[in-house]
């Protein structure tokens, strides 16, 4: 009898939710009214900044188009800025994945190369900009320097869990033929991370592009600081400018990531290129800054 | 004999075509070209470089000995504010961004319309840096932990929207169907289709996000937007190296703490 009151419990809410699951969602709850009221969140700030956003974004239209000389001459500096941090980034990072693998390496290799690369994750670009504006002075020197420690932390962790998957049996093959270290390396782990390789460097590529826009709030040059400034000065206008160029410039940049790996990867021709079709979609790895 | 008829080979075997090798060398030209171009024209003071290493040394002497003793009190309610922002802007970003996720999946929103809107909506939620919103946010809210927490809730709803959305397009079509042939609604489709199918993915997003907006939101009050960065400003402006010392290793340790939370609770939840 019990086992058909049982049955008929759950035939009225088959799909009803656990005891467990409703307490996470009270507790959830619970806790999300906790936090609002100790960051200072209120209805009447919610009203007054509804009426501040609204004046806030009459003032941001039309965009300024006035200072197109300071504009153009930090974002200028911001590109130079990603450029530069992802060329030193990825060529740093190479080596150091390559040490890190442990399927390659001894551990006294191992250790010394994840620890550069766990320092390198463990911090915050825009707080590795404040050392390095503090050691090299303000300017984009700094920037480049920052953005390259993130690139070596973000390639080199997720370059060194993609040799560590590697088939080791074309790596027995090659060793087999007598071939040195660094042959092996080229021609039995290369061409099996290589694909890999180029998603990481382009995602990299990317995200520096977003970071070097912002390195610039603690004097690390690029359009960053320009936008802080104008920020401060209550130049709303001109703000809109800057970060409707900032959207612009990191579009145009995935569409660029996209065209290099449809070409390094998927060997497209020039007229599959210019059709518009940039081979198979790949998605980026799911890191730091998605 | 025999040969003139076989299709004839070329003798030497090739693995790019002229074309795809013209492409790569342009790519490649063009990499070095960007490269050398921005090593010419970007600024830089060679005489802070020489000094670099002086000014380290400078900075880690005045760094030391690690000003403990400043802990208790403001050190300590900014970073338990920070941890607050990083939390409650997930759990907003989430409420934001599962309507968008759902919006942005062809398979489920069979509306090109919304789907573009939806993308769009990603896209500049991705475009715009965490500290840039935390500004257009303390114009709107103030300085302060709200304009903060607002913050990284529209910074993570470009990712966690885009993640969701694609691990939708993924799903099995198979239950999907199956539900649709018995006339079930949409949110039943959803809730007893899609859910099932995403929740492993959906909670590795949401942890993913948190983990990274622990990060985030210790920087965002540099600009004012609240949290531990707040405290580690002020210290810099007032030259005190020595607490800036201290806000820096407990973010270190904050951030190592959150590696260690999302890890143990992936392996518990999925």
């Amino acid at each position: 009898m019990a086992g058909m009151k049982a049955g008929d419990a759950a035939q009225a809410r088959p799909f009803a939710l656990s005891w467990q699951a409703r307490a996470l969602w009270i507790v959830g709850l619970i806790y999300a009214v906790y936090a609002a009221s100790q960051l200072g969140f209120s209805w009447s700030r919610f009203e007054a900044g509804m009426e501040l956003g609204a004046r806030f974004l009459s003032r941001l239209f039309p965009p300024s188009i006035e200072r197109l000389d300071v504009l153009w001459k930090g974002i200028a500096e911001s590109l130079e800025i990603a450029v530069l941090a992802s060329t030193l980034g990825i060529l740093l990072s190479l080596p150091i994945s390559l040490l890190g693998a442990r399927n390659l390496m001894p551990a006294w290799a191992t250790w010394p190369s994840r620890a550069i690369v766990a320092l390198c994750r463990a911090l915050h670009p825009v707080i590795v900009a404040i050392i390095f504006v503090k050691a090299v002075g303000f300017g984009a020197l700094a920037g480049v320097l920052a953005l390259t420690v993130a690139s070596i932390g973000f390639i080199g962790k997720l370059f060194t869990e993609a040799i560590e998957e590697i088939s080791l049996k074309q790596v027995e093959a090659v060793r087999a033929s007598g071939a040195s270290f660094a042959n092996v390396i080229i021609f039995a782990v290369m061409p099996q991370v290589f694909a890999r390789f180029v998603g990481f460097a382009t995602y990299q590529l990317d995200s520096n592009l977003r970071n070097s826009t912002m390195v610039g709030i603690v004097g690390a040059g690029g359009i960053g600081g320009t936008l802080f400034s104008a920020f401060q000065r209550f130049d709303y206008d001109f703000v809109c400018t800057i970060l409707i160029t900032i959207i612009a410039i990191i579009m145009l940049g995935e569409v660029l990531a996209r065209m290099v790996r449809a070409i390094l990867l998927d060997n497209v021709s020039l007229g599959e290129l210019l059709r518009g079709r940039p081979g198979r979609r790949e998605r980026g790895p799911t890191g730091d800054d998605a | 004999m025999n040969a003139s008829t076989l299709p004839s080979y070329p003798r030497h075997w090739q693995r790019y075509t002229a074309g795809q090798r013209l492409l790569r060398f342009a790519l490649y030209l063009l990499f070095i070209a960007a490269i050398v171009q921005s090593a010419r024209t970007i600024d830089v003071i060679p005489e802070f470089l020489y000094d670099a290493p002086q000014q380290m040394g400078d900075l880690l002497n005045r760094m030391w000995p690690i000003d403990w003793g400043s802990f208790r009190g403001t050190v300590s309610s900014a970073l338990l504010e920070t941890l607050h922002m990083a939390t409650l802007g997930t759990m907003l970003a989430i409420v934001l961004a599962v309507p968008v996720g759902l919006l942005a999946a062809t398979n489920l929103t069979r509306n090109r319309g919304l789907n573009l809107l939806a993308r769009f909506i990603l896209v500049s939620s991705r475009s715009i840096n965490s500290l840039v919103w935390a500004l257009l946010f303390i114009a709107i809210f103030g300085p302060g932990a709200v304009a903060g927490t607002m913050a990284i809730a529209f910074r993570s709803i470009g990712f966690v929207g885009k993640l969701l959305g694609e691990a939708i397009e993924e799903a099995q079509p198979g239950p999907i169907e199956a539900l649709t042939a018995t006339g079930a609604s949409t949110a039943s489709i959803i809730q007893y289709g899609y859910w099932p199918q995403i929740r492993p993915a959906f909670w590795s997003i949401v942890l993913l996000r948190w983990d990274i907006n622990v990060r985030e939101s210790a920087v965002l009050g540099l600009v004012g937007a609240g949290g531990i960065g707040m405290a580690l400003n002020s210290a810099m402006d007032l030259f005190q190296w020595d607490r800036v010392a201290l806000i820096l290793v407990l973010i270190f340790a904050v951030v190592i703490l959150a590696e260690i939370i999302i890890t143990r609770s992936r392996r518990s939840l999925l």
